[in-house]
């Protein structure tokens, strides 16, 4: 088999995955009445068409990339994790917990305290699906979905009742939503004018330790083997249900810290809806990015340009907020077949077979 | 209000609220006896729950009403097989891993279904939907009468499935092949039967349930349509087959046991207990992973292959 006809094959597959992805949302788009390319010209150009819609999307790729890393931890340790938006929410309420009730501490402190609280409460969310499926056996992926809908009503009760801010309940109109933030919990904004924050760095910085976790460090390599063979890894001496729990600490820590991140540098207090799906569109970001650290922050990018791309579709062209949903659904079937049939080397062998007896009728070489 | 009225309160409210997990979880059931784990199922559900909607909602002056609905329920069968098909073309043809690609099916039915319906429907809109149909002297019976022979004609059907998919499962060579493909595919595939082929069937029949279940929710039980109509009843379903051992009686006793859950804890809030009303909604939810973290000890092994793709040309 030549090095031609492989590159052939792969760019073939990988081609008509998109273009399958690309029919569907055509024939969505198309069935609401909407020209689709036009949409998807809007989507993909409007955005970078100047300086603060160029912020904006790093505003959204800044949660994408860290609840992404955290996938990616998850998924190379053989946890489906499904739940980043359940430990999003959390994240959220631990960090407001905290950053509300230590208003005199000076920045330096609070802001460091507020973050980690907010990773804390992402662990502990992610750490009971970790641990049940650890110590009972529980599919991860029911479990973290139940969570993600009891993360979602106990958010709900806080922010009605003990977290609401009392001005809503004395002035206001009884909006569910906390105080402000103290100044000293707030991530500073990198661009006066636009709500690009520094989150972006801590979001960078961590996407470069996590690859140096699970490519240059012991725990990471046994995490990886771990999700790769587990019965082999057993049998190496690797505690394969600590494994489990540890990744899904960690990854439930990623996205809690997303939603810390999102708390203190975009809205500065606790609202409802505040994570608009980055839990789910983190999913289909470290996939994209073929579940590597490295690749995450462009696939964060993207798909950050997506969502705003969308955002702006729905006020121009009335293209309802759902068609995200279609898009990254679309995306993920397209690209788990991709992968799945790159993977898979009797199927290429196959197609080489039958490029042979196509176009070369002499002697197809035998793999 | 007498303990008695009040428990048969419950169960009037809990037992038509178990259809909808019935009929999608045995749907699952068939999928899973074949070895494919279909996660996609609350997907499937939303779309079957807006594809019956539909001719109710723009037919109602044209066709009559039981023919609207009866196309709608037609339709839902229809959209539910087919995605069956697509998630059986992507995990038993490509050989995806059908954990996360039936992730992707469900965003991809709740987006298609929740982007048609805010375009053609704009806001939640009721349709008269199906009525219940009591059954003549049965229901007359004191209590329990009204209780199960006063449905809707989904849910008698629903309920005559159990022994229907007994049946099927266990004694006709069709049932055979999908436990087979499931259990041993290569041993299955030695003796002739088409492992490939046999998933297929057993998705479409999964996904015509799950449709129906969807259908049943949006004409039936709430006679309307919304995005989050499902709230996650998919996802209950496919937890409900590893609840019922992959059996279809178990399956019947988990749906209404979670919809008798669910009926008490309404009579809860409905009673004025005060109680915040998120934690009475999140108890399904939390009932879901205690039943599944306690199922192990007494567990029947599921299919043994089930989550693994099939490839012939493999050696092992």
């Amino acid at each position: 088999m030549t090095a031609r006809f492989k590159f052939a094959y792969a760019s073939a597959v990988v081609l008509a995955a998109a273009a399958a992805a690309v029919l569907v949302s055509a024939l969505v788009l198309a069935a609401i009445g909407v020209e689709p390319f036009a949409v998807f010209a809007v989507i993909l150009t409007e955005p970078l068409k100047d300086t603060f819609g160029i912020t904006e999307i790093l505003v959204r790729s800044t949660p994408l990339i860290l609840v992404a890393l955290g996938i990616s931890i998850a998924f190379r340790s053989g946890v489906l994790n499904i739940g980043a938006e359940g430990q999003i929410i959390i994240g959220i309420a631990a960090a407001t917990a905290v950053a509300v009730s230590f208003p005199g501490l000076p920045k330096p402190v609070l802001l460091p305290l507020t973050l980690l609280a907010g990773a804390a409460g992402g662990a502990v969310w992610g750490g009971i699906a970790g641990t049940l499926k650890a110590k009972r056996d529980v599919n991860e992926i029911l479990s973290t979905v139940m969570l993600n809908y009891i993360a979602a009503q106990l958010y709900g009760f806080l922010l009605r009742g003990p977290m609401i801010d009392p001005e809503e309940l004395t002035m206001g109109s009884g909006t569910p939503q906390s105080v402000r933030l103290p100044r000293a919990a707030w991530l500073d904004r990198l661009i006066p004018g636009t709500r690009l924050h520094a989150g972006l760095i801590i979001a960078l910085v961590l996407a470069v330790l996590v690859y140096v976790l699970l490519w240059r460090t012991t725990a990471g390599f046994r995490l990886r083997a771990a999700g790769a063979e587990p019965k082999a890894a057993r049998y190496a001496g690797i505690r394969v249900q600590r494994s489990i729990v540890a990744a899904m600490l960690l990854s439930g820590a990623f996205a809690g810290l997303a939603g810390a991140v999102e708390l203190s540098g975009v809205h500065r207090r606790a609202i409802e809806s505040i994570s608009s799906g980055y839990g789910f569109s983190g999913i289909v970001v470290a996939l994209f990015a073929g579940l590597n650290p490295a690749l995450i922050p462009p696939a964060a990018f993207f798909f950050g340009l997506l969502l705003l791309g969308a955002d702006m579709t729905q006020r121009s062209m009335s293209v309802p907020a759902n068609m995200v949903y279609v898009l990254q659904g679309a995306i993920i079937l397209a690209i788990v077949s991709a992968k799945a049939v790159l993977a898979d080397q009797y199927a290429r062998e196959k197609a080489y077979r039958l490029y042979g007896r196509i176009f070369d009728r002499r002697h197809p070489e035998t793999p | 209000m007498s303990t008695t009225q009040m428990i048969l309160n419950i169960l009037a409210i809990g037992v038509p609220f178990s259809v909808a997990l019935l009929l999608a979880a045995t749907g699952e059931m068939f999928n899973q006896r074949s070895g494919v784990f279909n996660l996609g199922c609350e997907g499937i559900m939303a779309m079957g729950a807006f594809a019956a909607f539909l001719p109710p909602f723009f037919l109602k002056d044209v066709l009559p009403a039981d023919a609207a609905n009866l196309l709608g329920l037609g339709a839902a069968v229809a959209v539910g097989a087919v995605l069956g098909l697509l998630f059986a073309l992507v995990v038993t043809v490509f050989r995806a891993p059908q954990g996360i690609a039936g992730i992707g099916l469900q965003m991809l039915g709740v987006g298609v279904a929740g982007t048609l319906f805010r375009h053609y429907v704009g806001g939640v809109t009721g349709v008269e939907g199906i009525a219940t149909i009591p059954l003549p002297l049965l229901s007359r019976i004191p209590g329990i009468g009204p209780v199960f022979f006063d449905l809707t004609p989904v849910a008698y059907a629903a309920f005559l499935f159990v022994p229907a998919a007994w049946y099927l499962l266990f004694k006709t060579p069709w049932g055979l092949k999908v436990r087979a493909v499931g259990t041993h595919p290569r041993a299955a595939d030695t003796m002739g039967i088409d492992v490939i082929r046999t998933r297929f069937q057993a998705l479409a029949l999964g996904g015509a349930l799950a449709g129906l279940a969807g259908a049943y929710l949006s004409l039936c039980q709430t006679k309307m349509f919304a995005d989050d109509l499902i709230a996650g009843r998919g996802f209950i379903a496919v937890a409900l087959v590893y609840f019922g051992r992959w059996h279809p009686v178990g399956i019947l006793f988990g749906s209404l046991l979670f919809s008798l859950a669910q009926s008490f804890q309404l009579a809860v809030q409905v009673a004025g207990i005060d109680f915040p009303y998120e934690f009475a909604v999140m108890l399904p939810y939390a009932l879901v992973i205690i039943v599944l973290s306690l199922a192990r000890s007494s567990r029947s092994r599921g299919p043994a292959e089930l989550g693994k793709p099939f490839n012939r040309e493999k050696r092992v």
